[in-house]
Parts: structure tokens; C-alpha cells; sequence
């Protein structure tokens, strides 16, 4: 085939979609402060919340008043641990909130932005878990169940349970619906952060019963530098970044007029065009995945097999490093990332797939394919004609067995 | 708008690091083997990488030279450079290259991926030294490529290498081997980094 530019990396972010695109440069007219009182603002402002009624849909929020609109799922995810150290924190020895909830369960393949803000309350003292995952990256239900039952676990009652949806390296999907039921009869809040489930999954944050989801708009097609938080109606939530009086004072600053009408129009498109996305990106997937199979010997599928993200393929090539493979595919034109050291600026490598327990040579060769809406067949059948030779290529000239692990 | 241009945009790498990567010399073709008089690995697969150098010897003169790597770019490159350079040199001389001079003559490394190219000398070295261990010359080129780190105590680099090898594998079991930066300190910085790195290398 001839050469062609192949975009897997859907998981880092999405193209901008053309009717976005459209709406955002025509709303640039509109240039009122949305939070003024005169005719145009309120104009600015009319806009702002038929977004936010979009992104309440999307997510299934009871009300739009559910949304918080921040600069991204960082800020979000920052909002919320921010809000348990308020809540949690003690001054002159003694609780600022009634009863000593002080525990943070979370999970060891979270987004650094979970991680890094749950290390700082462990910080701050307060007791926090790292749940582990199996070796197909699913949290045990058991593991959560013990963790909040102050009977049989350290640190006492628990105030928050923060669980992400879906994994953006292996794609794994949590059972969320089960991981809130036990989080709420332990009386804890529930956080999950959505960035990567919503719009390639159906996503209910009411039926699940989560306090807190956190979104990121990039991710669906639409601008960067616009999130939110969704937070259940009754649930505490202090603001992270203080001034004005938006977002019902949760959230300070002049709207972003055109990032929250990219973000409601991308959120709507991507509401209705789930279940035909899911669908057809799943059979993408499973194709390549089975192709791949037979096409590379002595390679491992990380992640769940039917849990997952319908774009999400994480694949190990033992005796090949990931960053020459990834550099390898760039030179073909495919963009991909990968879980190596080498690839991170650190020496360690993927934190998400050394917790499934596969091991340093399986993670520092690993390849994370994303795929999106733009991904053709076409585009499949091109990386599966340049991937073989490379993994070949990079195994010939290797030290390291390809034989996987046990 | 082109952004073709800036230097953020140019493939990662140098213009010799990629000829280097995507066409690496001398790498050993397990369809053809490879008749040698020495071999040396070093590194380790915890940290990503791993590299076995071949050499084939006349008179002291390295005549010919095939190697192996599980590596990043980087490494490929550094080694495919690296065994480029060391052919028909005399092994007193091989012994003395260092990480630097390997990335120099690539055109540079970016900074985070020198640590990718260190190990095709430390694997070079492995293979001289086994050359002469076979043939009773063992440690002949010792303390002909030392560099002091310490001058208080007068420590050199190589004797964190042996620390490491022997076990070291933080600051305080390096201190305790070497009593390194035990006086003024002033050597900690530099003495850290060459422990990480040799960390990498021997700490399997």
C-alpha cells in the first residue's frame, strides 16, 4: 500500500470534528462576557447553557445544574480530591467536618492526576489505598468491600472511593454500578473519572450513583482546554479555583464562550452517535486484534478481553522495547504510544500495565493502539502490513527471547 | 502555516541517529552467525534495556564486530555508531570510549535518552575484558580511563562501577563501599548520577 498518515492514538486526544470546528469559529462573534447582565451577555450565557445541558445528557446527570464546567479532567479530578482534603482536614486537632471520614480508596492504574493528588493527601495524613488489579486490570469487588469496612481494614471509615471507569492504556472497564452500590452503603462519596468511557460507552452517572465523574471535552472530538465535573445534586464540592461567582461559585472565571459550545455540541454528536460508534469500532478492533494474532507470533493482548474499550488495543511484542517500535511505526506514518521507559522520560515503565502484573519486559514492550472515528479499514490494513516486518526486524537484533513470560 | 521548520517538529532524533536506527551496522545476523574471540552483555531488562557486543581480534586490533540489543533508538543507534567506530581500532584504544564521544559523533542525543546510550562501551568493555582474562591479561587496561569524581578521597568512576557491581545500589551502601563524599561532599551530584546509571547497568 502506499504510504499513508495512520492517527492510533485517539486515547491522547481526538482530532477537533468539522461541525464543531464550524460552531466555535461562528460563535467567536459572540464575544459578551456570559456572566453579564445586559442583553449580549445574556446571550453569551443562553449558549453556555444549552452545552451544559448536552453535556448533562451525555453522562445521564438528572440536571444540567449537575455540571461544573473546568479547563479539563485534571482540573476536575483536582476539584474533587481538593474538596476530601476540606472535608477531611483537621484544625487544632479536631475534625472540620462532623465524623472522623477520613480514607481514600482509589486505584493503582488511575490517571497520574488521581494518583499524584492521592499521594499529597497521604500527604496531608490521610490514610489512602491503592487498590490492586488482576491480570486483566479489573479492581476485586472483595478487595473494595474489605477496604470499607473499617472492621477488617486500616484508617478507619472511608470519605472517598475514586475508581476510573475505563483504563486509557489497556481500556478496561470497572463495574461501576457495583463499585458504587458498596462505596454509598459504606456511606463514602464515589468518584469516577470518565474521561475515556464517555462516548465510546454508555454512560449514566445517575445510575450508577457516583458523586463526582470527571469528563474531559479533547477527548470527544472537541476543543482542549475544557472539562467538567458532574456533582450529584447534594454532594459537597468546594471550589478549587476562587473569584467570581460562575459556575454557582464551584467554579471562578470568565466562561470559556466557545470551548463550553464546542464542548455541548461535541457532547450531543457524541451522545448520538455511540451505539453506532461502539458497535463499528468494537468489530475494527477484534479484527485487527485477531489479525495481529496471526500475524505476530508470541505476542500478549493486555487488558479484559470483553470489558474494554471498544478502540482500545494494548499489545506486548516481548523482545522488541516499545519506543523503537513506536518510532519504527512513526517513520511508516502510524501514530501510536507505548508503555515503555523508554518512551516516558523515567525508568519505569507503564504504572497501569506493571499493576495487571505482566512484568518489565512485557510493559517496556508495549503498544497502545487507539483507535477513533476517523480509523477506516484501510487504515487497519495498512498497520497490519507494516507492523510484522517491524516487530521482526526489532526481535532479530534483540538479546531478549520473544517468549512470553509466564 | 508550516511548522516543518521548528525545531520541535524534527524527527526526535539527529539525521546520523536515525540512518543509524534505521539501517544499524554490524548487528548480528543469527542466519549467519558470527565467529568471535570475545563477547560482553550488560544491562538489564527491568530497565528496558540490554547489550551484547561480539568481537573478532587480530594482533589487539578489533577486525570485525557484530552486536545485539533490546533497546530503544537510542541504544540501536549508539551501538550501531559505536561498532562502526571501534573497527580496526586497537582494543587500549576501545577501552578508553566513552558514552559522550558516541553521542557526539551521532550529532547529539537529547538529554532525557543519554541514558539509553550508555551501555554499548560498558558492553564493549565487557567483551575486551573478556579477551584478556582468556589470555592472562586480565585488568591490563585498568585505570588507563579513570576519571576522578572525589577529590577529597581521591575516588574515581570506576571504583563506583565495582561498588555497584559488588552490591551498592543507593547513596548509603556507596558510602559505605567507598566513603565517597564523606569530607567536603562536593562530588554527591555528579557521584549520584554515575550510580544511577551504573545502577542500570549492573543492577539486574
Amino acid at each position: 500500500m502506499d504510504k499513508r498518515f495512520v492517527y492510533m492514538d485517539y486515547n491522547a486526544t481526538t482530532p477537533l470534528r468539522e461541525e464543531v470546528k464550524a460552531a466555535m469559529i461562528e460563535d467567536f462573534e459572540v464575544y459578551a462576557n456570559a456572566s453579564s447582565m445586559h442583553e449580549a451577555g445574556r446571550r453569551a450565557y443562553a449558549r453556555v447553557d444549552r452545552a451544559r445541558s448536552h453535556v448533562a445528557s451525555l453522562i445521564g446527570a438528572k440536571t444540567p445544574a449537575e455540571i461544573v464546567f473546568t479547563s479539563g479532567g485534571s482540573e476536575s479530578n483536582n476539584t474533587v480530591f481538593n474538596t476530601m482534603y476540606d472535608l477531611g482536614r483537621q484544625e487544632n486537632g479536631k475534625f472540620v467536618t462532623k465524623g472522623p471520614r477520613r480514607k481514600i480508596i482509589t486505584t493503582a492504574i488511575e490517571h497520574p492526576c488521581v494518583l499524584n493528588s492521592a499521594h499529597r493527601l497521604a500527604d496531608e495524613g490521610f490514610p489512602v489505598v491503592f487498590l490492586g488489579v488482576d491480570d486483566l486490570g479489573r479492581i476485586d469487588i472483595s478487595d473494595l468491600e474489605r477496604e470499607l469496612d473499617p472492621a477488617r481494614s486500616e484508617g478507619g471509615p472511608t470519605l472517598l472511593v475514586s475508581v476510573m471507569t475505563a483504563n486509557n492504556e489497556i481500556g478496561t472497564i470497572q463495574d461501576m454500578e457495583a463499585i458504587a452500590a458498596l462505596a454509598k452503603a459504606a456511606g463514602a462519596y464515589v468518584h469516577t473519572d470518565a474521561v475515556q468511557a464517555a462516548g465510546k460507552i454508555h454512560v449514566d452517572a445517575s445510575a450508577w450513583g457516583v458523586d463526582y465523574l470527571t469528563l474531559s471535552c479533547h477527548k470527544i472530538y472537541g476543543p482542549k482546554g475544557i472539562g467538567a465535573l458532574y456533582v450529584r445534586k447534594g454532594a459537597p464540592i468546594l471550589p478549587l479555583i476562587r473569584g467570581g461567582h460562575q459556575e454557582a461559585g464551584i467554579r471562578a472565571g470568565t466562561y470559556n464562550n466557545q470551548g463550553i459550545l464546542g464542548f455541548g455540541l461535541a457532547a450531543e454528536l457524541a451522545l448520538r452517535e455511540q451505539p453506532d460508534y461502539e458497535s463499528r469500532l468494537r468489530g475494527l478492533r477484534n479484527r485487527f486484534r485477531d489479525a495481529v494474532l496471526a500475524s505476530v507470533p508470541d505476542v500478549r493482548v493486555n487488558g479484559h478481553p470483553t470489558k474494554v474499550l471498544p478502540n482500545t488495543i494494548d499489545i506486548s511484542f516481548p523482545g522488541a522495547e516499545g519506543e523503537a517500535i513506536l518510532l519504527s511505526l512513526d517513520l511508516e506514518g502510524i501514530e501510536v504510544s507505548t508503555g515503555s521507559a523508554c518512551a516516558s522520560g523515567s525508568l519505569e515503565p507503564s504504572h497501569v500495565l506493571m499493576a495487571t502484573g505482566v512484568g518489565p519486559q512485557l510493559a517496556h514492550g508495549s503498544i497502545r493502539f487507539s483507535m477513533g472515528k476517523y480509523t477506516t479499514e484501510e487504515d487497519v490494513a495498512y498497520v497490519l502490513e507494516k507492523l510484522p516486518p517491524i516487530i521482526k526486524r526489532l526481535r532479530r537484533m534483540s538479546t531478549v527471547p520473544s517468549t512470553i513470560e509466564a | 502555516m508550516s511548522d516543518t521548520n521548528d525545531a520541535a517538529f524534527q524527527w526526535l532524533y539527529s539525521p546520523i541517529v536515525k540512518e543509524h536506527f534505521t539501517n544499524p551496522k554490524n548487528v548480528f545476523d543469527p542466519d549467519q552467525g558470527f565467529e568471535h574471540d570475545a563477547e560482553g552483555i550488560v544491562g538489564n531488562i527491568k530497565c528496558g534495556d540490554q547489550m551484547m557486543f561480539m568481537l573478532r581480534i587480530k594482533d589487539d586490533v578489533i577486525v570485525d564486530v557484530r552486536w545485539k540489543t533490546y533497546g530503544c533508538a537510542s541504544a540501536i543507534a549508539s551501538t550501531s555508531m559505536l561498532s562502526e567506530v571501534i573497527k580496526g581500532m586497537n582494543i587500549r584504544e576501545a577501552y578508553t570510549i566513552k558514552p559522550a564521544d558516541i553521542a557526539k559523533s551521532l550529532g547529539g542525543l537529547p538529554e532525557n535518552k543519554i541514558h539509553c546510550s550508555v551501555l554499548g562501551d560498558k558492553a564493549l568493555r565487557a567483551a575486551i575484558d573478556t579477551y584478556l582474562e582468556k589470555r592472562g591479561r586480565a585488568g591490563e587496561f585498568k585505570g588507563e580511563d579513570v576519571v576522578v569524581i572525589c577529590n577529597c578521597l581521591n575516588i574515581t568512576d570506576k571504583d563506583i562501577e565495582q561498588a555497584v557491581k559488588d552490591g551498592a545500589r543507593n547513596w548509603d551502601q556507596l558510602q559505605a563501599a567507598t566513603k565517597i563524599g564523606t569530607v567536603c561532599g562536593g562530588c554527591k551530584g555528579r557521584a549520584e548520577e554515575l550510580l544511577h546509571e551504573y545502577v542500570h547497568i549492573f543492577g539486574s
